[in-house]
């Protein structure tokens, strides 16, 4: 399996209300980051977009629904159509998240906690190494938000994500507003979090805001990047490094200029490791 | 307990929607579980919404939601994709709104156009290289986009009329049975209300049936010049709409 290279630039999401000015302008981005699932059509206005879009920008493609945790394992048919695209894209990266969406023919389009037990990390792998061979490229995964712990759960999720990069040679998509929802969630040690994942291995850093539920907080990628997410991205540019990173914005979508913005704050808060001792 | 049934279990908790305790999750987690319970939820009714919007504008939130919410108890997803989510869902608008026909229609359309937006990519045959068809023979060949559906009621008008922003009519029968066809043209979407005879036409020359064949099986009180001057209109309007992708000869 082939190493995928370290890419330093900063990227938004591509989403439709921004659809027309990625075409039309000069937009000022490294890279743009797609729902993989959005493209996996058969034809239409989503297809023709990308592949203008990819004509201008390196494109990561980001899926939602791998599976990758599920225990009757990834389906062919999602992984054959993956390759399809991957192969029309040529894309940076190609990732998803370390979850399972469903079972036994239920499918619930959520990103559902994973046990952190050895029969688990087995099954994942396993997963991951059918994918990474159709795939014929490295994988990354993702750390999703959760909301829950297993009662069976026999280590932390850092190393969990650690030795499944060991066994399979997956990368990593350190999601910093995931670590810092899950952390709190939790109550585990997001600077414990940085310190056990192996610098190594992440590629690709995601941004994004979340939200204040009755008693936890809720990843909805529909708020501007919080304080505690930016202190958190300034730890992880020190530890692992000038990696791509992106904001990630699903809901309540502003303006161009207002996420432009907020990824100028991306390459300050960046730039901080390079003056820091 | 395995992880597959620590997985099923955990979609069963989902699937039923209430908190009865989950015993693989450690203690303290039931909000959580909470949160799943929810998001499932509101994400396919949010997904129903994008894809049905003219049904919602129809219904309003209440009502859609409500809709909404009986079809995701019946027809938990089974798809990798979201985006096959809500292809019975007109199916199940009628079932619960068995005396207003339109709302299943509307729906019919909001799929069946969401479905030609994503649809396969043909190119419309240009009508200049149709000068040496023989229409004895001739089999026509349609975009893989193109479907029809049967309808009752002014379901089209009030489609349209929610999408440019008009004045809505209010729903009414048609004096006649009618049908609309979808088909994508270019990068665009479409449909267009037709009549029963032209939807008969259709569904006959997308079965196969050469243009000769359509002229015969067509007449109507053994009028055959009728029926060869009204497919020939039909014909005309594919052409102009961009329907036809090929000609074949039998």
């Amino acid at each position: 399996m082939t190493d995928i290279p370290i890419f330093e630039g900063f990227g938004l999401g591509l989403r439709p209300p921004h659809f027309n000015e990625f075409l039309e302008e000069d937009v000022p981005v490294d890279f743009v980051e797609v729902i993989s699932e959005n493209f996996l059509v058969a034809g239409g206005r989503p297809l023709y977009v990308l592949d203008q879009v990819r004509e201008r920008y390196p494109v990561a493609m980001h899926g939602v629904s791998m599976s990758i945790g599920s225990a009757d394992g990834v389906k062919p048919d999602y992984l054959a159509r993956l390759k399809k695209l991957a192969d029309r894209v040529d894309p940076l990266f190609v990732s998803d998240h370390l979850c399972w969406t469903g079972i036994d023919g239920f499918n619930s389009h959520d990103l559902l906690p994973m046990p952190y037990t050895e029969e688990a990390m087995d099954l994942v792998c396993a997963n991951i190494a059918r994918a990474q061979d159709v795939l014929e490229r490295p994988l990354l995964l993702e750390n999703a938000s959760t909301y829950l712990t297993f009662a069976g759960d026999r280590m932390s999720e850092w190393d969990f994500l650690t030795e499944m990069c060991r066994r399979t040679g997956c990368y990593l998509l350190l999601d910093v507003n995931n670590i810092y929802v899950s952390g709190t969630n939790h109550g585990f040690d997001t600077d414990a979090y940085l310190a056990g994942i192996p610098a190594d291995r992440v590629r690709q850093m995601h941004l994004a805001g979340h939200s204040q539920g009755e008693t936890l907080l809720i990843d909805t990628h529909d708020e501007p990047v919080p304080d505690p997410v930016w202190a958190l991205y300034e730890k992880a540019c020190r530890r692992f490094g000038p990696r791509a990173s992106m904001i990630e914005r699903d809901d309540n979508i502003p303006a161009l200029s207002e996420l432009l913005t907020e990824l100028n704050m991306a390459r300050s808060k960046a730039r901080l490791r390079e003056q820091t001792p | 307990m395995s992880l597959f049934d620590l997985q099923r279990a955990f979609r069963d908790h989902i699937l039923a929607g209430d908190d009865v305790p989950l015993n693989t999750v450690a203690p303290g987690a039931m909000r959580g579980l909470g949160v799943y319970r929810h998001a499932y939820r509101a994400q396919l009714v949010a997904s129903l919404r994008d894809t049905f919007e003219k049904t919602w504008a129809w219904m309003g939130d209440e009502g859609f939601d409500t809709v909404a919410r009986a079809h995701i108890a019946r027809h938990p997803p089974q798809s990798w994709t979201l985006n096959d989510y809500g292809a019975d869902f007109a199916g199940t608008v009628r079932a619960l709104y068995p005396d207003d026909p339109e709302i299943a229609e509307i729906a019919w359309l909001d799929w069946r156009l969401r479905r030609a937006f994503e649809g396969p990519d043909a190119d419309a045959i240009a009508p200049e290289k149709l000068g040496d068809v023989d229409w004895d023979s001739a089999v026509l060949i349609f975009l893989p986009t193109l479907t029809l559906g049967e309808v009752e009621t002014n379901s089209a008008a009030i489609w349209g009329a929610i999408a440019e922003g008009e004045g809505v009519p209010a729903a009414k029968r048609l004096p006649q049975p009618g049908a609309i066809r979808v088909w994508r043209s270019g990068l665009t979407p479409r449909y267009r209300s037709i009549e029963m005879f032209e939807y008969r036409a259709l569904v006959l020359a997308m079965a196969g049936s050469s243009f000769a064949d359509l002229c015969t099986l067509l007449v109507e009180n053994g009028d055959k010049d009728q029926a060869v001057q009204r497919v020939g209109t039909a014909l005309a309007g594919w052409l102009q709409d961009g329907l036809i992708s090929a000609v074949r000869q039998a």
